[in-house]
């Protein structure tokens, strides 16, 4: 803060001794942004906020409000009626229910295989450690996805396609995760923590749970958020192994638009509803996600 | 750390002496196979989805294979020929990257506007940021339904708001380049404020005291941008660039729902690669040329990955060292033969000394700790 202040009074003090109040009030005193500053970011909001609450808009009318030339700007009161038509055409607490089961399971999956091997190459000393780490960094960018068709031959020759597991099994293991876990664990963990529990007689494993884990748990945290988020946003894959009568909810949600004839206000208030969930872990995890986002957790 | 390790079982002198206990033995066996037995799982799981599908990808992709009857005669190198003669796989392939510059140009350029904009002494920091963030949290279906719906050429909003302002009505689905400008503005939706986010992290980073003596020296706001941060985020802004190549040009949710009961629109303006492959696996269900799709995205996705890690460490050398010099985001901690297409990932948060409108406790973390201490 005194940093910024330092630099803009300086700043400030070359030009004029006391800025215009217009002027400040505009661009800011240096202590402080201005009006412009907030104009901005709040047109920003407006952008991000707006296709939403264009969906909640549509999603509480009906198909009319589309004819319109001047576009309604607040919901109407047909919401549930809208409701009401998504659940007949889609099965949206079976959906509702996959997705939070096959995202929960990947992502444990992801954080717990990849907090076990991130450790491994952090802290401990073994034959190929170094050679096996730029494995892992080299397959991150390697875009596995593209196997899609040996994975679908795969999972029908096992009879699997139209299960849970179908959708979980690719997805089950990320070399970003266990670089992430690695990067972090390389710092956090003095070794003499790792010596001193061996010294105390405490096996391997329990040295990794007892020393590392509770280390580990805000790098888990912020990885389980984001394996969950991409989980959960996956739409090619479920769409392949999944049929319509047992789908995800994205794969669900796309099947609103896909008769001959769309009754828009369903799609959106479909949307809206799909959205919900994850407008609430947003309110909860919201700043975790940003600080996710910020110390460099990369996308899906 | 072997050593240190061993040091019970091994370096005691009396147990060098008589043959090591069943206890020692067993203890030898832990400290020697955990780490592999750690490792193991992401291996073996990573092997067996991950690189053996997209090594049978090329074995399929030499043959006739079809979705139903299987696996049929041994074609050798035909598919490929006869897809890189096919004039729909260059299409897919124009139509992906016209997408992908669509997205990613304006998206960078809006994205470190924002990042700008919030790289300053803000009130209600928080909220701001999260408001940039909104559009992460909705689905990529989701997005795709609601803008599909916006583009409507007959009731969309936005031909609605066009005309009332006497525009023309603009053939967001019909024709290319307005179809294409729709995707992405789909991608650039969503991505948009976690990118000026990435960047607002490593604008941070940047010595505030380096701001101060330019101004002293009276650079202008304007000056300072292009002069200070703009050099000091490029790393951050590659980085950004790579994960959207590799995303981008495997894009298939957004142009798949904008038009579903086609295959990318009626004359394929907007068919993307990865819709054209999943046109050729199951609608088609010719398995051998959509493998050799696949394959061929994959050698193209791996090309682009080569240039931008090639023109990054150029940059990255030539450029000034400083934004580099402190970051350890080298997994070794230092500049190693990992590709650098990871560093920036990890390292878009190098300790920043004169950071003081942080807490403390932010700038001794190293790049690669995400730290929820920190609270935003």
């Amino acid at each position: 803060m005194t940093a910024i202040d330092n630099r803009a009074r300086t700043a400030a003090g070359d030009r004029s001794a006391r800025p215009p109040v217009l002027r400040r009030k505009l661009f800011g005193n240096g202590h402080r942004p201005g009006f412009l500053t907030y104009g901005l970011l709040f047109a920003f909001f407006l952008a991000s906020a707006y296709p939403l609450w264009w969906s909640v808009i549509i999603g509480s009318r009906s198909n009319e409000a589309l004819g319109q030339t001047w576009p309604p700007l607040f919901p109407g009161g047909n919401f549930w009626t809208n409701v009401g038509e998504v659940f007949d055409t889609i099965p949206f607490w079976l959906a509702l229910g996959n997705s939070v089961l096959i995202s929960g399971i990947i992502t444990v999956s992801v954080v717990v295989f990849s907090t076990l091997a991130g450790y491994a190459f952090a802290k401990l000393r073994f034959r190929g450690r170094d050679g096996l780490m730029v494995a892992v960094i080299a397959t991150m960018a390697i875009p596995t996805q593209l196997g899609i068709i040996p994975l679908f031959m795969m999972m029908r020759t096992l009879g699997w396609t139209g299960e849970i597991g179908a959708v979980v099994i690719p997805t089950l293991v990320t070399a970003f995760g266990v670089f992430f876990m690695r990067q972090y664990l390389v710092d956090v963990i003095p070794d003499e923590l790792i010596e001193s529990a061996r010294m105390d007689g405490a096996s391997m494993i329990s040295t990794f749970w007892h020393v590392a884990v509770p280390a580990a748990r805000p790098a888990m945290a912020i990885l389980g958020l984001f394996t969950f988020m991409t989980a959960w946003t996956d739409f090619l894959w479920p769409l392949l192994v999944l049929d319509a009568g047992n789908p995800t909810l994205q794969t669900a949600l796309s099947q609103l638009q896909a008769g001959r004839y769309v009754d828009y206000s369903v799609v959106l208030a479909g949307a809206v509803m799909a959205t919900l969930p994850l407008l609430v872990l947003f309110v909860l995890a919201g700043k975790q996600l940003i600080s996710g986002i910020m110390q460099g957790a990369v996308k899906g | 750390m072997t050593t240190t390790l061993n040091r019970p079982a091994a370096g005691n002198p009396a147990a060098r002496k008589t043959a090591p206990t069943f206890r020692q033995r067993l203890n030898i066996l832990d400290v020697k196979a955990s780490p592999y037995l750690y490792i193991a799982p992401f291996f073996v799981l990573f092997g067996l989805v991950g690189l053996f599908p997209l090594g049978y990808t090329f074995v399929v992709s030499l043959f006739d294979w079809h979705l139903l009857k299987g696996q049929g005669e041994f074609v050798g190198l035909r598919n490929f020929g006869e897809v890189l003669q096919d004039r729909f796989f260059w299409n897919s392939l124009f139509n992906t990257v016209s997408i992908f510059l669509l997205s990613t140009i304006p998206q960078l350029v809006v994205a470190t506007a924002i990042a700008a904009v919030l790289d300053q002494n803000l009130r209600a920091k928080t909220f701001w940021r999260m408001s940039i963030l909104l559009p992460y949290i909705v689905t990529p279906v989701a997005v795709a339904l609601i803008f599909t719906n916006m583009f409507g050429e007959q009731y969309g909003l936005i031909n609605n708001i066009l005309a009332s302002f006497g525009v023309d009505r603009v053939m967001w689905l019909n024709e290319t380049l307005p179809s294409h400008i729709a995707i992405a503005t789909m991608v650039n939706w969503r991505w948009t404020g976690y990118n000026a986010l990435i960047l607002l992290a490593a604008m941070q980073a940047v010595p505030r005291d380096i701001y101060e003596s330019a101004a002293i020296d009276g650079a202008g706001p304007f000056r300072r941008f292009f002069n200070i941060t703009l050099p000091s985020i490029r790393p951050t802004m590659i980085f950004v660039v790579i994960t959207a190549t590799i995303g981008g040009l495997q894009i298939f949710t957004e142009p798949k729902l904008y038009d579903p009961r086609t295959a990318g629109g009626t004359a394929r303006q907007f068919q993307t690669t990865v819709l054209y492959l999943w046109e050729m696996a199951f609608q088609r269900q010719n398995f051998g040329k959509a493998a050799t799709i696949a394959w061929l995205l994959f050698l193209i996705i791996v090309l682009f990955g080569l240039v931008n890690w090639l023109i990054s460490r150029r940059i990255a050398t030539t450029g000034d060292g400083r934004s580099r010099r402190h970051r350890p985001g080298g997994w070794r901690g230092k500049s190693s033969a990992a590709p650098a297409v990871v560093l920036p990932a990890i390292g878009s948060q190098p300790p920043a000394p004169s950071r003081e409108q942080e807490p403390s406790d932010g700038q001794t973390d190293t790049a690669g700790n995400p730290t929820t201490r920190r609270g935003q």
